[in-house]
């Protein structure tokens, strides 16, 4: 739809998928006046992704889950919500006001509340060779099945640990597909201090996920699709643009492994560049590895206008996603007044059970799956900063010589000021920072965003004075 | 690094240009998609060593997949959608000054 140069709304929802469409839609239902930005062409953000155009046979394949994205994207299509996709937010400000580049250009916008649902990246997994064309995330490989219906052709390996990496790799079998090798870094150690968070995962909805991880490696194993265990020093060395070899230590032995395609995964992390551009307060949690927007019962940011749903705020997956929009689309209709005290009370504690639910299982996912130390500190020859081209040897090097932290080393190197502005190097930045301070990673600095947060060219700059 | 198109019957009656060759995409492609699809493997040249590069991340956040798209310099390949006709270059090095221009 076409964007007014400028308008007010009650809220305004950043981001599409699961969280931003339980919210908006709850929003809106009540009566509210709701904006919902979207940088995609169409809702479902990169977990159903594509689900509006996917074929019925593309869908099944991808699995239920997938499918249950179909009711709550034909929900929010039909509620009075405004919905504006392949619209960019470049820049927010803590009263409320974003400013947006759409297919018209520039608009200003202002909202009363803002909810950011700007969901998940992948962590950076860094490893020697991990720019050569051919090697992707695993992610970025399912957002291809999903989007567009493509399958990696040739000899596949998946890379590193975590869960998205066992159902990308069944769903390329679901396919058709068997030349795929599972390169798992997970450590025996890990799955070990793991078992003590076992007995939670088997409370609330944590036996369902148990379950369909075992589903997916027995699915695996029944294929005969070659997996190896404790998998470490990966290096990934490139031939033609078309060949590449995966080297790396699998109990003592140097093994090497000729690939057409190498998915990496190291799990999933807050992407929180809008959150910490707006200055919300962030904490690091050890659990998750990642920096984490703090958030009041209701998922109220330290800003009062500023909401935060989702994966955005902690890795929870799609459901409790969605239940995460509505329980602040529900503060945020309490703080207006639009529901009563005890209703608000009620209706909060209710979604804050189902929300319990879905987050059993995750202090035992997160650390069975927590990335290995030589994944968060690569070795000196690897590329940290795709867009500058800053191996972690010099990055070490600059902090030897006194770089204070990640904003000084981008001032010395330019690591962290090229296109993708540090979303990709930032998390790696942060821990060879925190590694070579010798302090801990909560108060190691992370890499300051500014906007543009989105790429804005000079002319459409000049033309917001007129 | 070569795809394969998994749907029964995808509709390919439209094209992209890409460097003077056309290139069917399907509906619901994005730039990269359909280039991926047609065994594209370098979609630009990096500024500072000229290293081949590819998407990475398919999803708008690792800016890896820049190309130029109608005349537009820096455009994220995986965030475009294909559209009839669009003309596609791989960026090759540093971007020339003075010729930056975005739709």
């Amino acid at each position: 739809m076409t964007l007014p140069a400028t308008a007010q709304w009650d809220a305004i929802v950043v981001g599409t998928g699961p969280a931003g469409i339980g919210g908006a839609t709850a929003l809106a239902e009540a009566g509210l006046r709701v904006l919902a930005v979207d940088e995609a062409p169409s809702p479902g953000g990169q977990i159903w992704r594509g689900i509006e155009t996917a074929p019925p046979s593309r869908a099944a394949l991808l699995g239920p889950e997938y499918q249950a994205g179909h009711d709550p994207v034909a929900r929010l299509r039909a509620s009075p919500a405004t919905l504006s996709f392949a619209t960019a937010l470049w820049r927010a400000e803590p009263d409320g006001t974003v400013w947006l580049r759409g297919a018209q250009g520039i608009s200003r916008h202002q909202g009363r509340h803002l909810l950011l649902a700007t969901g998940a990246m992948e962590r950076p997994a860094p490893c020697p060779g991990w720019d050569h064309p051919g090697v992707t995330t695993a992610g970025g490989l399912q957002i291809l099945l999903k989007r567009e219906g493509l399958l990696p052709e040739g000899p596949l390996v998946l890379a590193g640990t975590g869960p998205l990496l066992y159902l990308y790799a069944a769903q390329c079998v679901a396919a058709g597909k068997h030349d795929v090798t599972l390169l798992d870094s997970c450590a025996p150690s890990a799955a070990l201090s793991a078992l003590a968070h076992l007995p939670r995962a088997l409370t609330g909805h944590g036996p369902r996920y148990l379950a369909k991880g075992l589903g997916l490696l027995l699915a695996l194993r029944r294929k005969g699709i070659s997996h190896h265990l404790g998998v470490r020093g990966l290096r990934i060395l490139s031939g033609t643009e078309t060949a590449l070899t995966v080297h790396c230590r699998i109990g003592g032995r140097d093994r090497h492994f000729p690939a057409a395609h190498v998915g990496l995964h190291e799990g999933v992390i807050p992407e929180t560049h809008l959150s910490r551009a707006l200055a919300c307060a962030h904490v690091w949690s050890p659990r998750a590895q990642a920096f984490l927007p703090q958030r009041d019962p209701g998922l109220r940011s330290s800003l009062a206008r500023v909401f935060v749903a989702g994966d955005a705020g902690g890795i929870g997956g799609a459901q409790s996603a969605l239940f995460e929009g509505q329980l602040a689309a529900c503060a945020i209709l309490h703080s207006d007044g639009r529901i009563p005290d005890a209703e608000a009370r009620r209706r909060m504690q209710a979604l804050r059970r189902e929300i319990a639910k879905h987050a059993a299982p995750r202090p035992f996912l997160d650390r069975w799956y927590r990335p290995r130390a030589e994944v968060l500190r690569p070795p000196d020859e690897t590329l940290v900063c795709r867009c500058e081209e800053v191996s972690a040897g010099a990055i070490r090097e600059a902090l030897r010589s006194g770089a204070a932290g990640p904003n000084q080393i981008k001032a010395f190197l330019r690591s962290g000021m090229g296109p993708c502005q540090g979303r990709t190097c930032g998390p790696v930045l942060h821990a060879l920072s925190a590694e070579l301070l010798g302090r801990g990673p909560g108060e190691t600095p992370v890499l300051t965003c500014r906007d543009p947060l989105r790429p804005v060219s000079v002319g459409e700059f000049a033309a917001l004075d007129s | 690094m070569r795809f394969r198109r998994i749907d029964p019957a995808p509709s390919l009656a439209h094209q992209i240009h890409f460097e003077g060759t056309p290139i069917p995409f399907a509906e619901g492609d994005t730039v990269a998609g359909a280039l991926l699809a047609a065994g594209i493997g370098t979609f630009r040249t990096t500024p500072v060593t000229g290293a081949p590069r590819a998407p990475y991340c398919l999803m708008g956040s690792c800016f890896d997949c820049l190309m130029r798209i109608d005349g537009a310099e820096n455009r994220r390949a995986c965030m475009t959608p294909a559209s009839n006709g669009m003309r596609v270059e791989r960026a090759r090095g540093p971007r020339p000054a003075g010729e930056e221009r975005m739709p």
